[in-house]
């Protein structure tokens, strides 16, 4: 096989290399580890013509996505619709939004089947034979699912005392689901003691630096769908943050490669104000993001497990939603005939 | 009596592979100062030149993140369980 065009793992804080292991933070400033590419060789080889040829599946990417070889889990994640909302555009005022309808993804309806179908085919790659995360949802649901597909063992950590029915989706594949009694730091700890211990790949922990990079297909296909042109306004959900960095990450990508010419963009985060501890950080000016233990949403997110990212570098500021204005979007985005749980507005002239 | 430090992987090749040390001091500040005469070089890993913690280091007392309290003053007492956690993100 030839030389892969992911040729390492940098600390985001220092910019020393690591080598491609289940490692995730720099042992001299614990600053988050990436994937670092060869663009030179992928600008030489990835054309469009190519990347058309190829499967309607985030893999049409592949040279851009943290595997040596061929992937082997979620060969059909992503290329879901971008669905040109013309009814939601007129109801904001703008003239034109397009909705990237991620709830299609295969094989568990969510976004997460993108990141942890990177995860999981790196964790093989790696001869690692089990997979685990700490969730409380989608992502315990993709990491189950795909798991049973690509007959890696799975675990699914979650608080003690969360209600069984919000597993019972993940429990059909056959993981195995753990209650942990304890506040966020010994969660944490006790999953990169796992990890160390018995050679688990964590997904969202020692897998993260694969994990996280699944999320730049959206932007790509993104791009693509649009006739290869980047979009003057993209509004993403927040979650974790993890979403909005690597769509930013993946428009730089396509510029530099020159898939897409240069122009000017701006990536929004949105998130619910009944948790809204990132849009909170920014309004009094501090990267200090303090997580809100009892959210009181409509979204669905996991706010105990938030910490600091460089969500401030990347430029792209947030907009809280409130929940009267969330279910009234909702109800706009059925009355266009897509109601995804995943949010992309990207009106191409104006902001919101 | 003294303060018990959990010790993260990443670090473990200073301290001989102990998972936790037991060290003394005050605040924060100085259970950094005394873990770093015990383990040379464990302090400029969590702090930088001017002593204060690094960007993605976190620092739990008793389960508190020291971020929400004094940060580096936090005070500690002998009994309390000082961990040290690398950031991880959500999912
Ligand atoms: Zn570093």
């Amino acid at each position: 096989m030839s030389e892969p065009y992911f040729s390492s793992l940098k600390c985001r804080e220092c910019g020393r290399l690591y080598p491609k292991k289940a490692v995730h933070v720099c042992e001299y400033d614990f600053g988050p580890l990436e994937a670092d590419y060869d663009y030179e060789r992928i600008k030489s080889v990835l054309t469009r013509a190519l990347i058309q040829s190829r499967e309607k599946s985030m893999w049409r990417y592949r040279e851009l996505l943290p595997i040596d070889g061929e992937p082997t889990v979620g060969l059909q994640v992503g290329f879901t619709p971008l669905v040109k909302a013309d009814r939601l555009a007129k109801a904001l005022g703008v003239k034109e939004i397009y909705v990237k309808n991620d709830t299609v993804n295969y094989p568990t309806l969510s976004f997460k089947d993108r990141v942890v179908s990177v995860a999981l085919s790196r964790a093989k790659e790696l001869g690692l034979k089990t997979v685990a995360c700490a969730s409380t949802g989608n992502l315990a649901n993709s990491v189950a699912a795909n798991a049973a597909a690509a007959g890696l063992d799975s675990y699914v950590l979650i608080p003690a005392d969360l209600e069984q029915s919000k597993v019972l989706n993940s429990l059909v594949y056959g993981t195995k689901v753990i209650g942990i009694h304890g506040a966020y730091d010994q969660v944490n700890r006790l999953c990169s003691e796992i990890a160390g211990k018995y050679g688990w790949g964590f997904v969202n922990v020692n897998l993260r630096p694969y994990y996280a990079e699944g999320s730049k297909s959206m932007g790509f296909e993104i791009m693509e769908q649009l006739g290869w042109e980047i979009p003057t306004h993209t509004v993403v959900c927040m979650a974790s943050g993890s979403l909005l960095t690597k769509i930013y990450k993946a428009y730089h990508e396509f510029i530099k490669i020159g898939l897409v010419p240069e122009s000017k963009f701006t990536v929004h985060g949105a998130q619910a104000t009944g948790c809204n501890p990132i849009s909170l950080a920014r309004k009094s000016g501090t990267d200090l993001i303090k997580p809100q233990p009892k959210p009181n949403t409509i979204a669905n997110p996991w706010p105990s497990a938030l910490r600091r990212t460089d969500i401030m570098r990347c430029g792209p500021w947030s907009r809280r939603v409130a929940g009267r204005r969330m279910r009234r979007m909702r109800r706009s985005l059925r009355a266009s005939s897509c109601w995804p749980r995943r949010r992309v507005f990207l009106p191409r002239q104006r902001a919101v | 009596m003294s303060i018990e430090v959990s010790i993260p992987t990443p670090l473990r090749n200073l301290t001989n592979n102990q998972d936790t040390v037991q060290v003394s001091g005050n605040n924060i500040s100085e259970v950094i100062e005394q873990l770093d005469v015990q383990y040379p070089g464990i302090k400029e890993r969590l702090a930088d030149e001017q002593g204060n913690l690094r960007r993605f280091v976190n620092i739990y007392v008793n389960g508190e993140d020291v971020r929400f309290m004094q940060d580096k003053a936090t005070a500690v007492k002998d009994g309390d369980e000082v961990s040290i956690v690398p950031a991880v993100a959500g999912g």
